[in-house]
């Protein structure tokens, strides 16, 4: 990591972030001002008139029209101030620079999927190239999600109904958080991810190898358990979370809310990621969104192949 | 002029509005303002209790990282539990309910209420909302947050139905209230009390009153529309039958920015009274606090939008929101300077009452600020939807409008109860809260300027000193809010007797009822002369001891 | 101020007089009359939202209503609107028999715009156009609007427009009945006739609001 940041803003890394900080600690230092003038003013006045016997009444103070009125005229220069650099600010941050990388982001209960240029789709982490500006073009598949990058200073809604978008530009190849900060659900405070900034060569060798070749599809498939963010309600060493764990689940008899029995194969485990609501496991509530059956096969099989494999 | 409808035996102080009839059904039926007033100070301080404590639970879960006490599906009903309660129940009716119902008609020298009938019902029906809020937790599971977000509460059941339903019809208690405020003042003023006369504190209700009967009907309409939405699926919001979540967004803060106001402006109508009597002074700028809150009440109808920059609402429509949030910004700015001024050449006591009003100004003042800057469009992309929004508000609304509140209390509650309160316990309370208070949410700033967003259940490592220190900061104001309880629970068991007039006030209540006043308020109908403030006309006698004028003052 | 301490028997202790209580009833009721143009402005802002947004399918459906039903309608409640003016007239010059009649025909009125209704809400239920999920229109001059995405969105906010404006109307009519029953035993004269009056209030915004829903949905 460069460097740590200040006390008020995390570390700054995008092309952006240094006007949106400026802007910040303008504002904040104006705020300051403000803030210690009426306080000394309070300790000030709170001393000076304190009331010495107890039917002591205020002599009469003339107000004075001209500070009122001056009070009015300087507040009102500082916020055009304000409000102008924060307008000028905020057109930066939302018109992409021509020939942006475009990505499309998927949000959904809670995850954050990624497709490239080239088809390839990639959960989890945000792959990007360095010095490079990138847009993202972001639709959620169920409820409000926001997709936000403190280091970045960005942050957009993801919506179902329409696209939003949104775009940064990092200043070095370094690793960044990825938040949503819009209330989500169950697992919100879950639905992190990275930003891993490459510089322009290394980001095509990630992409080229990206769809998982090279692994086998046990290996594919536990990197995809934690992109997905599976692992946040399912352990893989017997604890129990939100939901069942997986260790020890394939080839065992699971016992169902309707009743039935069933033994855990792999259509079960399949049909268990694609259709969660049809076979509810006893004792665990229908908490697992439907929003994992939109992989693609591939990635089913890899998971599949995964779970078969923790024992 | 005046007509005599005085009950003669008054003088003496024997009968009052709390003793003139003790039976249960008395207070349950009763017309009088007064004790409505003291309805819905019961119902809320239980309100508050059990919201306060869901805030408790909220902060030791967030004590570290990871499980703390609870999962992560109990942790997002207990914050949206804590932000409904706190937001639909206590501090939207708060101040007007309790100390609107109760001070007001004494402040302008009325009998009553214009409708005393449709007061009290007003009270019920905040009770049927209150009750269908326990049903709503009972059914089931709350956690959308208070701001039911689309199309996430369009996929919860029943629980949201109640919900909605409640906030519904709560609401309606709010527009009934409203209306009533306002036909009170215009209609039912004492002779000789003309506009330029009337207490800040009811210029600030009458400014509510506006908000309350304007903006509430459109949540009413909302949450209508939430609720066929819920039950037959009609496809306004849910993007899944056709809708747009973004019109909800619209809709809900239509309503819930104006809502900010009906929660600030009273405790601003409060923090003017305080600062007046506590420092013996003219409040600086009279004309100016007072038309001021009524701007305020209709521009605050006009910067909803400022809840939506990054929510996918067009550019202009942004930079619009963020313009007029500013020129609200100004007259509230200005307010507080002419609060500090009233102090100016005053005699200042800093009595429990005035130590809150203080309070208020130094934590206002950073809520205010801080407004502002998430008003500036390119600032707020970053601080949006984290920590540092809810340190914010919390400023504001528990900084501000609680902290008055609580003020507020103390300096009527001589009044209210005929009973005075331990000073030094109070003192103390009011320590401890500010103390508290600034350490439970001044640590979210930082906390959300480092990117903290909020509603989150489990956070990284990077933030758990400054989510400890927070919520350590929670316990302190825990009991500092318990010492405050404490010391009006003190005061009614053995409070000595208050007079008519403990601090020197100037205005009706002090000067012409008794403590706690009669039945029917006055002995006889007051005639205003002077102005609310006119403590030099009040001590004409120069010289004169207050003790002797006041004694003169309630012989009259 | 009016010392008249022989007091009307409907002064309220808290009143000085009948006039302040006559004043502050009716400022109350224009205010809470605001409250319900706003509600009524909540869903009009629906409508027009959705209205921008897909211009064709609100203008091809505003034809599957029967603006002849709809006019007829209208004109009910500008007749309902008139006899209620005609009772006020009448109570302020202490004609109590002629009140009681006029509310009557307004009562009378309010029924045959809800009969409409009736039909109207009916026509649309046997053919399966129903507000919200339940949406599944077949059968002749329903049948074709099936598919029409928006579809159901301009059929939600017909009935929730035309629902809770039914509601007001049925709440007149019942507030209208509990007039004539008191209007009969001799309760209002030209000295206290405030009920009739607010109540009147409240029906003219009923109708106005009819007006305004009328060429919004069935005409353009």
């Amino acid at each position: 990591m460069g460097d740590k940041g200040t006390f008020w803003l995390p570390e700054s890394a995008s092309t952006v972030s240094g006007d949106v900080d400026s802007l910040f600690y303008l504002v904040t230092w104006i705020s300051v001002v403000i803030f210690v003038l009426v306080v000394a003013a309070m300790v000030y006045f709170m001393m000076r008139y304190r009331r010495h016997h107890a039917g002591q009444v205020g002599a009469p103070a003339h107000e004075s029209k001209w500070f009122e009125m001056s009070t009015v005229v300087v507040s009102t220069i500082l916020v055009l101030i304000v409000f102008t650099w924060g307008f000028r600010v905020y057109l930066k941050l939302n018109i992409a620079p021509p020939g942006a990388y475009e990505i499309q982001v998927t949000a959904s209960q809670w995850k954050w999927d990624y497709t490239y240029p080239d088809g390839t789709v990639y959960a989890g982490d945000l792959h990007v190239p360095a010095d490079k500006p990138v847009r993202l073009v972001m639709n959620s598949i169920d409820v409000l999600h926001s997709f936000f990058v403190p280091q970045f200073r960005v942050k957009q809604d993801v919506l179902p109904n329409r696209y939003s978008s949104v775009w940064f530009e990092a200043t070095r190849a370094d690793t960044f958080d990825v938040y949503c900060t819009e209330y989500c659900g169950n697992q919100h405070s879950g639905m992190l991810g990275q930003v891993i900034a490459h510089p322009q060569e290394e980001f095509e060798e990630w992409l080229a190898s990206a769809g998982g070749g090279g692994l086998s599809p046990e290996e594919y498939g536990e990197r995809l358990f934690g992109q997905n963010n599976c692992n946040t309600c399912h352990s893989i060493d017997g604890t129990r979370l939100v939901g069942p764990t997986m260790q020890g689940l394939f080839g065992s008899q699971r016992q169902l809310v309707s009743g039935e029995s069933v033994e855990a194969d792999e259509n079960y485990l399949l049909s268990s990621i694609v259709a969660p609501a049809a076979q509810v496991v006893e004792g665990y509530p229908p908490a697992m969104p439907p929003s994992y059956g939109s992989l693609p096969q591939d990635q089913l099989d890899a998971l599949v192949a995964y779970i078969k494999s923790v024992q | 002029m005046s007509v005599a409808t005085a009950t003669p035996q008054a003088t003496s102080g024997k009968t009052t509005y709390l003793n003139h009839d003790k039976s249960i059904r008395s207070w349950l039926l009763t017309l009088d303002h007064k004790r409505i007033g003291l309805l819905y100070l019961s119902t809320i301080v239980v309100v508050f209790l059990a919201a306060g404590i869901l805030a408790l639970l909220v902060r030791i879960e967030l004590l570290a990282p990871g499980r703390t006490i609870v999962d992560a599906q109990t942790y997002n009903q207990f914050f949206s539990l804590h932000g409904i309660l706190m937001v639909f129940l206590v501090i939207v009716p708060s101040v007007p309910a309790i100390l609107g119902n109760f001070i007001m008609p004494l402040h302008i020298g009325a009998i009553d209420v214009a409708f005393p009938r449709l007061n009290l019902a007003s009270y019920y029906i905040f009770m049927v909302g209150g009750v269908l809020v326990v049903i709503a937790m009972v059914v089931g599971q709350i956690d959308t947050g208070w701001t039911f977000y689309t199309p996430y509460s369009s996929r919860l059941g029943a629980p949201v139905i109640f919900m909605t339903l409640a906030v519904f019809i709560a609401g309606f208690s709010s527009i009934l209230t409203g209306m009533n405020f306002i036909v009170t003042i215009h209609k039912m003023r004492a002779p000789g009390l003309t506009w330029n006369r009337l207490p800040l504190f009811v210029w600030s209700i009458y400014a509510t009153s506006i908000v309350q009967v304007l903006a509430t009907p459109v949540i009413g309409i909302t949450m209508l529309l939430l609720l066929l939405e819920k039950t037959l699926g009609i496809g306004i919001f849910d993007p899944a039958m056709g809708g747009d979540p973004i019109l909800f967004q619209h809709f809900f803060w239509f309503y819930s920015h104006p809502a900010v106001y009906i929660m600030i402006l009273p405790a601003f109508g409060i923090i003017s009274e305080l600062m007046g009597v506590f420092s013996r002074q003219e409040v600086m700028g009279y004309k100016f606090v007072a038309l001021s809150s009524v701007a305020i009440a209709f521009l605050g109808f006009l910067v909803w939008g400022h809840h939506m920059f990054v929510s996918g609402q067009s550019t202009v429509s942004s930079v619009v929101f963020s313009l007029i949030t500013y020129l609200i910004g100004i007259p509230t700015g200005v307010k507080v300077i002419n609060w500090v001024g009233t102090m100016y050449k005053g005699s200042v006591s800093l009595k429990t009452p005035m130590l809150y009003a203080l309070s208020f100004l130094f934590l206002f003042t950073i809520g205010g600020l801080t407004g502002v800057m998430l008003g500036v469009l390119g600032v707020d992309v970053h601080l949006h939807d984290t920590y540092f929004v809810v340190a914010h508000f919390h400023y504001v609304m528990m900084g501000g409008t609680i902290v008055a509140l609580i003020g507020g209390l103390y300096y009527w509650w001589p009044k209210i109860t005929g009973k005075l309160y331990n000073e030094t316990l109070g003192r103390i309370g009011c320590l401890l809260v500010f103390v508290g208070f600034n350490t439970t949410f001044f640590t979210q700033f930082v906390l959300g300027s480092q990117g903290m967003p909020r509603r989150y259940y489990d956070y990284a490592e990077k933030y758990a000193d400054l989510h400890a220190l927070s919520t350590y900061g929670s316990w302190i104001l825990a009991v500092g809010l318990f010492v405050a309880l404490y010391t009006f629970i003190q005061s009614l068991m053995r409070g000595a007797p208050a007079p008519a007039n403990p601090w020197g006030g100037a205005s009706l209540e002090w000067t012409h009822t008794t403590s706690p006043p009669s039945p029917h308020n006055f002995e006889e109908q007051p005639i205003v002369t002077h102005g609310p403030y006119d403590y030099h006309h009040f001590y004409a006698g120069d010289g004169q001891s207050v003790e002797a004028e006041l004694a003169s003052r309630s012989e009259a | 101020m009016s010392t008249a301490k022989a007091a009307h028997p409907k002064l309220q202790h808290h009143f000085v007089s009948m006039e302040q209580q006559f004043d502050a009833s009716k400022f109350g009721m224009w205010l809470f009359l605001v409250t319900e143009i706003l509600l009524f402005s909540g869903m009009f802002v629906a409508y027009t939202v959705y209205r921008v947004w897909h211009p064709e399918v609100f203008e091809a459906l505003s034809t599957a209503l029967d603006w002849r039903l709809g006019g007829v309608n209208t004109l009910v409640l500008l007749a309902s609107s008139f006899t209620v003016a005609l009772s006020i007239h009448h109570i302020q010059n202490d004609n109590q028999r002629a009140m009681v009649i006029n509310i009557l025909l307004t009562i009378l009125f309010a029924g045959v715009f809800m009969f409409i209704k009736y039909l109207e809400y009916s026509g649309k239920f046997s053919h399966g156009v129903f507000p919200g999920e339940a949406y599944a229109p077949f059968g002749d001059h329903y049948g074709h609007y099936a598919d029409v995405p928006y579809a159901p969105q301009f059929f939600s906010i017909y009935f929730v427009m035309t629902g809770i404006h039914g509601v007001h109307v049925l709440i007149g009519m019942g507030v209208f009945a509990w007039i004539a029953i008191k209007g009969s035993q001799g309760l209002f004269s030209s000295e206290y006739y405030t009920p009739v009056e607010l109540t009147g209030l409240y029906w003219h915004l009923v109708d106005i609001i009819w007006i305004f829903l009328f060429p919004l949905l069935y005409l353009i």
